[in-house]
């Protein structure tokens, strides 16, 4: 499903637009209301956030957001059966650390693809790191979407991409997720490098926040990812976050074609 | 017997790199570093000379005739607390901050929890010239206000995390955050062998030197081998580095002491091994403390150096393999056991030290008279004295 979304961008000649939300942020109710608010304001692809206690690769953002959602009581099946209740009509992503997984036990793929879960995203399983878990990942029912960093080597990305599925997610810049003042310069350059050897889409995340940067990103890459800026809205209002999604929408519409 | 598995970076199935893929190739930038200073004979001149002239080392073997004579037994005592600094921290900090050098990184990253590893980053980067910036939970500040204040004197910028337990789990998932934005220039000194690899065999390898030492030192002194080898193990440095010159030699039992806090059935402890299940935290698979979703459980200790979910992968695979025993020594027993041993023996120890020292005396009766204990005094207790005297319970 994630293909078929990227292939039906593709023919229209439209970028991608990945939102991400955390799990039972700011609480159950409103974190479903925020997802179906998202899908509706234009995302393309939702990446549901698992919140774990210590996401080493989080700004102070979505920390915030996932602490407040572990307080609440939200766990890896607990995001399942939100994304199941959400029922979404685009593709979701499970955006989760390794432990909450591994701890989930052997049928949790299966039953993250029941819930409604199309792809999984794991942000501390780097390709090579661990073949039997990156095998199981790999196999299973979802599609297993791998990142590659501004710091990855050439010879690694063709690697990472030949791993991947769905589309491959590059980080912007070198640090963690969060709300930036602008895009790197190195970005397109670091975009060309990519798609010389990887064949799947390219969405670039970290630090994109604005409707400006949207268009920045857009005009070299498949699609944008939007986390921090959109959590961040959402501690203000569900509606605030919907906001922000129509005008990245309208920006990476309007914004210059390839 | 040795405990890696080809490829290096695991200890059967433990440790391994569980990090975002930005650190992929400054842990590979790392490893190579690493393996090039090793078999470089200029880097041991560097650092045996340091750690010579500099640390103190060799650190002394003392015998320690009234706690023996309470234990029935003869206990060698590696005095690692007369390290400069006051830990045995200081071996892996001077050598990873040479090795930065060597790489040309001129800043220095740093987690710490009782403020030793800190301390002693803080002072080779001050001897090196080297900038540094420690990453403390706010709570171990408070705790160890002194060692704070020795940072800073230092020269070192200490930042308070105010995230999560505000102790030493979130002070180095910080540290790690920081490495991800500046791994281009900045070099991460990680405290103890826990980490993505290289870290816990570099960190291993650079605390070696307490037990290749102390295996001398017993063979010259005692005229044998211990019969046993006891450290507290939070990360577990110490008690790797004095195990592993011991790792071949089976007639000899090494121990690991665990924080056991207010007991292993309170869920306040730091009891890893004795009551964690294998986990993936801040880039290792190892015993982790966690509860049926996978959220990682707060540890607690009285000691802020055990005071850690985690423990370092080798730990995890001695434990497995059964060539480490792992027990623990609760709150009370450690506090009741740092004024004993300080009055038997004119030594004050590290909180940390009194686990492994409690867990000696606990266990008076279990050696033959001519069984040999040997003891890894990790550091000297002067930190934790305006700790212990607030709480009142000694009158000096």
């Amino acid at each position: 499903m994630i293909t078929q979304r990227f292939d039906a961008l593709r023919a229209a000649g439209r970028r991608a637009l990945v939102c991400y939300a955390t799990a039972g942020h700011p609480d159950r109710a409103r974190s479903i209301a925020l997802l179906q608010g998202l899908a509706d304001a234009g995302a393309d692809v939702l990446e549901v956030g698992v919140p774990f206690s210590d996401p080493v690769a989080d700004g102070p953002i979505i920390q915030r957001s996932s602490q407040l959602a572990l307080a609440g009581g939200m766990t890896l099946d607990g995001a399942l059966s939100l994304i199941a209740d959400a029922k979404l009509s685009i593709p979701v992503v499970l955006f989760s650390y390794l432990n909450p997984l591994m701890s989930a036990g052997a049928d949790v793929l299966q039953r993250a693809r029941d819930a409604g879960a199309h792809g999984v995203l794991v942000t501390d399983l780097p390709v090579g790191s661990d073949a039997e878990r990156e095998t199981w990942f790999g196999t299973g029912p979802l599609d297993f979407v791998r990142l590659v960093a501004p710091t990855t080597p050439a010879s690694r990305m063709a690697e990472i991409a030949r791993h991947g599925k769905g589309f491959v997610y590059l980080i912007s810049r070198l640090g963690v997720t969060g709300v930036r003042d602008s895009m790197p310069d190195s970005l397109p350059a670091t975009v060309a490098q990519l798609r010389a050897v990887c064949s799947l889409p390219i969405c670039v995340g970290f630090g994109v926040s604005t409707p400006a940067h949207a268009r920045t990103v857009g005009a070299v890459a498949d699609g944008v990812v939007v986390g921090s800026a959109i959590v961040q809205a959402a501690e203000r209002s569900v509606d605030d976050a919907v906001d922000l999604v129509r005008s990245l929408r309208l920006a990476l519409d309007e914004g210059p074609a390839r | 017997m040795t405990s890696e598995t080809a490829g290096g970076d695991r200890f059967g199935a433990f440790g391994g790199r569980y990090v975002p893929e930005t650190l992929i190739p400054a842990l590979d930038e790392l490893e190579a570093a690493f393996a090039a200073a090793w078999a470089d004979p200029a880097f041991h001149v560097e650092l045996d000379s340091a750690l010579r002239h500099y640390v103190g080392r060799p650190s002394p073997l003392s015998d320690a005739p009234r706690l023996s004579a309470l234990v029935g037994a003869p206990v060698w005592l590696k005095r690692e607390d007369l390290n400069h600094t006051g830990a045995h921290k200081i071996n892996n900090a001077m050598a990873q901050a040479i090795l930065a050098k060597r790489m040309g990184k001129q800043r220095i990253i740093a987690e710490t929890g009782a403020g030793q590893h800190g301390v002693a980053t803080a002072t080779v980067c001050a001897r090196l010239g080297l900038s540094c910036v420690v990453y403390m939970g706010e709570e171990d500040m408070r705790r160890q206000s002194l060692n704070v204040f020795r940072m800073k004197l230092l020269g070192a910028t200490v930042v308070p995390v105010t995230t999560g337990t505000r102790t030493l789990k979130d002070a180095t998932s910080e540290a790690i955050r920081e490495w991800v934005t500046t791994c281009d220039h900045s070099h991460y000194i990680i405290g103890s062998v826990v980490g993505p690899a290289p870290y816990p065999r570099m960190v291993r390898d650079f605390q070696a030197v307490i037990g290749r030492e102390a295996r001398e030192q017993m063979l010259e002194r005692a005229g044998r081998l211990p019969k046993s080898v006891v450290a507290c193990v939070g990360g577990g440095s110490n008690a790797m580095g004095i195990f592993h010159a011991f790792v071949p030699d089976a007639g000899v039992e090494l121990i690991g002491v665990e924080a056991a806090g207010h007991g292993l059935d309170s869920d306040q402890h730091s009891a890893s091994l004795t009551k964690g299940r294998p986990g993936v935290l801040h880039g290792a698979l190892s015993y982790l403390l966690q509860d049926a979703h996978g959220q990682v459980h707060p540890a607690h200790s009285i000691s802020a150096g055990l005071d850690y979910p985690g423990v370092g992968p080798e730990h995890a695979f001695f434990k497995d393999s059964g060539r480490a025993s792992y027990v623990s020594v609760t709150d009370d027993v450690a506090l009741a056991a740092f004024s004993r041993f300080s009055q038997l023996e004119g030594i004050i120890p590290a909180l940390e030290t009194a686990h492994a020292a409690a867990w000696i005396m606990a266990n008076a009766g279990r050696w033959a008279a001519d069984e040999p204990v040997l003891l890894c005094v990790s550091g000297r207790g002067d930190k934790d004295v305006a700790q212990v005297a607030e709480m009142g319970i000694f009158t000096a």
